[in-house]
């Protein structure tokens, strides 16, 4: 049974060229941080890699910091930029977010309130877009108090990219600094560190085609996050750990390849998503389509479809499309594997029960049309069966 | 070959029954029930069928098998079903078992419905009872071939439609045998130690947990003799089992200096009366709710049989007397410690031919309601 891969959000298939890259590496000793010719050639890898991550990213080569991924990205950005913005001043105890975060934001910020922190999540609308006047109020109410603002460039579950550049604006006008989220957007969307003026972002390998375990945090040299990793003092003594060569040129390869085919992938991903979104709609016509319904690198992730079938348990769909080869997302899981509803809808106003009925179905790189086709022809037959799963379930012996 | 959904909880047996299922040919699922929305709250280890742990190796087992897996969540049925219902037997003075409700609400009921709408023939548990076609054509429910390990009694509330749509490929097997199966093939739960505790009672203290739960409820009351002599207060109801003798914190001996056994739990005075062990002897017993694995006796049945009266309990010769859902148990040999709120569990032979709960007990000194 051929796999129907629609899941590129969770991760997506790497690209033969980084993992080219990687392999190539694999073979060689050397530690970047070793004073002799391998350790030499070795180092010199990784700052070339940093270089062109800087280039496709519009950033400084010192301004790249190499994690393990986005979720270590996130809580050296979070918590190190609080910790460093409150150690300068002792008022400076609010941090800034959104409840549609992901978990490695969010959960980061539930530890620091145990910390002192004064952790404020700003609504969002049904769309799942941050309400900017409400932020503004929030900001506004005591400026001098906050330490930080996060707020996720697009959004991993229903695909609503943020309105960062207006958040960065009302922040900056009172010296506040802001980190985004861009595991999502890489390769989905227009992606500038320079031009968007946020001071830290937080991006990822596996998520554009590279290696897993590798990622960074662009982060502006004038902020001095407090380290989470104290040891050898690599990466600007932000993060301590001896460098890992063949990730990071996988990653680097990754990045430049995601970025310099950013438009047309774009463009493709978006007429499949508009075609898989018709022919579901066409097939199940009481599905909903969760999420900014405009696409467009203001509305949407090109690759995102978030759906809803009413009367259906989300991971009963999940089940019945996986025995057809057909594999997506209910959206969030617990670490048991039980699933939730999901924060994201709960915070767009969604019911609880509306929230356990929906999917996300994500294209990347490698999504066709065949592809849109096998879940077009198998989802009525599915949905019938869920809803019936459903009835069954709720009637009772 | 069928469709089947194999209950994987964790343990040793449900994972070698998952493997014999798929070795028979069918196309197995493997699903582990979440019962608790918070994992953590409940027991890990011993117990096998509500922790991450214990989800985690249903899955290494579904994976060793080869078989698809995935966890549901039956968390709010299982609260509102067994745990909501285990609190209010309780709070009425009943002892209820809690296994049982499950296999009848959860198990067999809301997981079994929802594969059957899934387009699943049948679900297969790690339960050690044996299905045979009868004569008739209907599905017969027989102790298991081991009967230190038999669950023909925590089965007995299965309807024949329920059992239709069921497999125990264990029933005919000894647990030891299990376990080198399991250990053959390659299943890391094969050391794993047996469950007995109360899944959703983390640290195995009951009355504790019922004392935490149910301190609102039902504050305490009087200990008195079967003659009515006061003999000094407690807590709460909840703390007594029928047949309990130790823990009756009964400062004044009884007169022959023999120890003192709880007879009865009045739940709404929460009156504990206690006595003599021979007044503990039951040779009677009415029941409710019954439930017959095959055709309903008619009215007036009078069937003789054996009963079992809780889960590891010896068997008893019996007549049981069937008026629509009242059921009349006469025990021809006395039983002793019956609560209300346990199933009395009828066998015809290795057959089990019905349940139903039992709601008052007849003594030859007092007859005792619940």
């Amino acid at each position: 049974m051929s796999v129907v891969y629609l899941d590129h959000a969770a991760t997506t298939p790497i690209l033969s060229e980084a993992a080219a890259a990687m392999t190539a590496q694999l073979g060689r000793v050397g530690n970047a941080s070793s004073l002799h010719a391998s350790g030499r050639a070795a180092r010199r890898l990784v700052e070339e890699s940093r270089e062109a991550i800087a280039q496709a990213l519009s950033c400084r080569p010192g301004e790249v910091v190499f994690t393990s991924g986005g979720t270590e990205s996130d809580n050296l950005a979070i918590k190190g930029l609080f910790w460093s913005r409150r150690a300068e001043d002792p008022r400076r105890v609010r941090i800034l977010s959104t409840p549609i975060e992901h978990h490695a934001v969010l959960d980061p910020l539930t530890w620091l309130a145990t910390e002192g922190a004064k952790v404020e999540l700003v609504d969002v609308d049904r769309l799942g877009r941050l309400d900017l006047d409400a932020f503004r109020a929030t900001v506004e109410a005591d400026p001098e108090s906050v330490a930080l603002v996060t707020v996720m460039w697009a959004n991993n579950e229903v695909g609503t990219v943020q309105p960062v550049r207006e958040v960065v604006e009302i922040a900056h006008a009172h010296g506040i600094p802001v980190h985004t989220d861009a595991v999502q957007a890489l390769g989905q969307l227009p992606l500038d560190f320079a031009g968007s003026g946020v001071d830290a972002m937080t991006v990822t390998g596996h998520k554009i085609g590279g290696p897993y375990g590798v990622g960074a945090l662009l982060v502006r040299r004038e902020l001095k996050p407090t380290a989470l990793l104290h040891g050898g003092g690599q990466e600007r003594d932000i993060r301590s750990g001896t460098i890992d060569p063949p990730a990071i040129a996988g990653f680097a390869v990754a990045c430049a390849s995601a970025v310099a085919h950013q438009g047309e992938l774009a463009e493709r991903l978006s007429d499949l998503r508009d075609a898989l979104v018709a022919g579901v709609r066409r097939e199940v016509p009481d599905a909903i389509y969760n999420g900014d319904p405009e696409s467009g690198p203001e509305h949407r992730l090109p690759g995102n479809a978030h759906l809803e079938f009413p009367g259906c348990e989300g991971d009963s769909l999940l089940m019945l499309l996986d025995a057809r080869g057909i594999e997506c997302s209910t959206g969030s899981a617990c670490d048991a594997g039980v699933p939730q509803a999901s924060h994201v809808l709960l915070a767009m106003g969604s019911s609880e029960e509306f929230a356990r009925s929906s999917l996300r179905f994500s294209l990347g790189h490698t999504s066709t049309q065949a592809d849109v086709d096998a879940l077009v022809a198998a989802i009525r037959p599915v949905v019938d069966r869920a809803r019936n799963a459903a009835l069954s379930s709720r009637s009772g012996r | 070959m069928m469709r089947v959904l194999a209950a994987m909880s964790g343990g040793v047996d449900s994972a070698v029954a998952a493997a014999r299922a798929a070795e028979q040919g069918h196309d197995v699922t493997g699903i582990h029930l979440a019962l608790s929305r918070n994992p953590k709250s409940y027991r890990t280890g011993a117990r096998g069928c509500c922790t991450i742990e214990d989800a985690n190796d249903a899955r290494r087992a579904a994976d060793v098998i080869g078989i698809p897996f995935y966890v549901w969540d039956m968390s709010e049925r299982f609260h509102e079903d067994v745990v909501e219902d285990f609190l209010s037997e309780y709070a009425e003075g009943r002892t209820p078992n809690p296994c049982l409700r499950c296999n009848e609400k959860i198990k067999f009921a809301a997981v079994l419905d929802r594969a059957i709408g899934l387009g699943f023939d049948a679900v297969v548990t790690g339960h050690y009872a044996q299905l045979r076609t009868g004569a008739d054509g209907l599905i017969e429910m027989h102790r298991a071939e081991d009967m230190t390990k038999d669950q023909s009694y925590v089965l007995g509330v299965l309807t024949q439609d329920q059992l239709a749509h069921s497999m125990f490929p264990l029933g005919d097997t000894p647990k030891s045998v299990i376990r080198e199966e399991a250990a053959r093939r390659g299943l890391a739960v094969a050391a794993k130690p047996d469950s007995h505790d109360i899944c959703f009672i983390s640290d195995g203290d009951t009355g504790g947990w019922l004392a935490d739960k149910l301190s609102d409820v039902n504050r305490g009351g009087s200990i008195v003799t079967e003659d009515g002599e006061t003999l000094g207060e407690h807590e709460g109801s909840w703390r007594y089992t029928i047949g309990q003798r130790k823990g009756l914190r009964i400062g004044t001996p009884a007169q022959d200096g023999r120890p003192r056994y709880v007879l009865d739990i009045e739940p709404v005075s929460g009156t504990v009366t206690v006595g003599p062990r021979a007044s503990l002897s039951v040779d009677g017993l009415e029941a409710i709710r019954p439930r017959w694995c095959g055709t309903a006796p008619a009215a007036g049945t009078r069937l003789e049989c054996s009963v079992q009266l809780r889960a590891h309990g010896e068997e008893y010769r019996a007549v049981l007397a069937v008026d629509g859902d009242d059921v009349s148990v006469e025990l021809l040999d006395p039983a002793q410690g019956i609560a209300p709120g346990q199933a009395v569990v009828v066998y015809d032979g290795s057959r089990v031919v019905g349940s139903a709960t039992i709601s008052s007990t007849r003594r030859a000194a007092a007859e005792v309601t619940g």
